[in-house]
């Protein structure tokens, strides 16, 4: 579909973020451009719109539109062990140090609709952690946090799903987890009985307490170097001495002003453990 | 850092590493322009195409990584899973959202964002593929007035991908790999 006013199209963004901001509370200035573009442009096709004012109109008179468009402009594209090799180190490098403290707490900031959040429960219960263990489960879109508890995923996503699991080395059949039910299936409501889900703003919120891991997972691609900055100071304000941060497989504390104070635990996966 | 004026992006799927092998193993390792290099890769395999590249041609071929700012002299393969697109500034940003054309990486995805930024300043290369990805890309670099090649579907290990984008713009160049070779030899300042 053509944009009207091509042009103007990155300037009337600009406009829409303020207002956005302003409106809804809902900064979104830190956010890469060019992904929010993208976005952008998918949205106004998908909903047939042809010009920049004429979303201006739907977002602002529309509380639930904006909701639609919420979810659409946050990515929320995710899946059960997602690169299969992170959570095999996550249960080889990382758990058995855990599981010396009494009590663990962990963050899984931009939880999306729980994909990652049940597949760390998962290997949490298979380390023999699960029940000592704290899960606060965040993201900035309410939408997906009623998905993620929930716990209802597509059947069609299993045997992909299943690959995954057993190469993070999963030591059960799969689907003793979950239960089938006309394309869906429901996993075990326990693996979620210690899980907090509630919203937080990566980009406005602050701390909130003190975790043993982090999970990040491809949310920090979609912000600007700034942001991201902000991001990497939230969570080591949030992170007990020697506690662990895991990225997504392309994200680097590297140009971060925090980097210094942290080691790698697993170059290639992406899990960094704080020194200092 | 030097940044770049102009850049490349180039696309293929089956038949795509080999084709841009041929092309790029004759560019010099202080060649001018950075190139970004999309192939369709299998998901959630690290495999390794970059040692594919690294011993037969001089470039520097790394992965990209988020937010890096592009610069010539390397080529900048687009990693497993993740769409990549350029910012104003010239720095990468990836992005894992929806599979665009069943793939991620998406050749679309970069040469649309390429030619947001670049203008007519993008050459895009679409080579052999056994999709239809790229060609709405392609479509959109040469709206702007960029550089548009596709490889002769007659070479190409896979006509399909060529023979798409030549249906959808009909203004596209239509080369052989030692005539695209040539060409972008021919945009290096020495």
């Amino acid at each position: 579909m053509k944009l009207e006013n091509e042009a103007h199209f990155e300037q009337d963004v600009e406009e829409l973020i303020k207002e956005i901001h302003t409106q809804y509370g809902y900064d979104f200035s830190g956010y890469a451009r060019a992904s929010v573009y993208r976005r952008i442009k998918r949205f106004l096709s998908q909903k047939h719109l042809t010009s920049m004012e004429a979303l201006r109109k739907e977002l602002f008179s529309d509380s639930y539109f904006f909701e639609n468009f919420l979810q659409e402009i946050t990515v929320n594209v995710t899946e059960m062990f997602r690169d299969p090799s992170f959570f095999l180190s996550l249960r080889e490098n990382v758990l058995p140090i855990l599981s010396t403290y009494p009590f663990i707490k962990i963050w899984d900031a931009g939880c999306s609709s729980g994909e990652e959040l049940f597949s760390l429960a998962i290997l949490l219960k298979e380390e023999g952690l699960l029940d000592r263990t704290k899960i606060y489960a965040t993201d900035i879109n309410q939408k997906v946090l009623k998905q993620a508890k929930a716990g209802i995923f597509s059947a069609a996503n299993m045997p992909n799903y299943t690959a995954g699991y057993y190469a993070a080395g999963g030591k059960q059949e799969f689907s003793s987890y979950y239960s089938s039910n006309y394309g869906s299936v429901k996993f075990d409501s326990s693996l979620v009985k210690n899980v907090v889900i509630y919203p937080h703003n990566l980009a406005t919120d602050f701390s909130f307490n003190e975790f043993h891991l982090i999970l990040c997972r491809n949310v920090l691609i979609y912000f600007t170097r700034e942001l991201q900055e902000r991001v990497f100071k939230l969570f080591d304000e949030s992170m007990v001495g020697l506690g662990y941060l895991a990225l997504g497989k392309k994200e680097t504390l590297a140009m971060s002003g925090i980097s210094s104070d942290y080691n790698f635990v697993d170059k290639n996966n992406r899990i960094y453990r704080k020194i200092n | 850092m030097e940044t770049a004026t102009k850049v490349i992006v180039m696309g293929g799927s089956w038949g795509g590493i080999q084709a841009s092998v041929t092309i790029l193993k004759a560019l010099p390792a202080n060649y001018s322009i950075p190139i970004i290099l999309v192939l369709h890769r299998l998901r959630n395999h690290d495999g390794n195409l970059q040692d594919v590249f690294k011993h037969k041609i001089t470039l520097k071929v790394v992965e990209v990584e988020d937010k890096e700012m592009l610069a010539p002299g390397h080529v900048y393969l687009a990693p497993s899973n993740y769409h990549v697109l350029l910012e104003k500034d010239h720095s990468f940003s990836l992005d894992d959202s929806e599979l665009e054309n069943y793939s991620r990486p998406s050749i679309d995805v970069t040469f649309t964002s390429a030619a947001d930024v670049f203008a007519r300043n993008t050459v895009g290369v679409l080579l052999s593929g056994a999709s239809k990805d790229g060609s709405s890309g392609l479509k959109h670099i040469f709206e702007k007035q960029g550089t548009v090649i596709v490889q002769d579907p007659d070479e190409a290990e896979i006509e399909t991908m060529p023979l798409a984008a030549i249906e959808t713009i009909p203004g596209c160049t239509v080369m052989k790999l030692d005539q695209i070779q040539a060409f972008l030899l021919s945009l290096h300042d020495r």
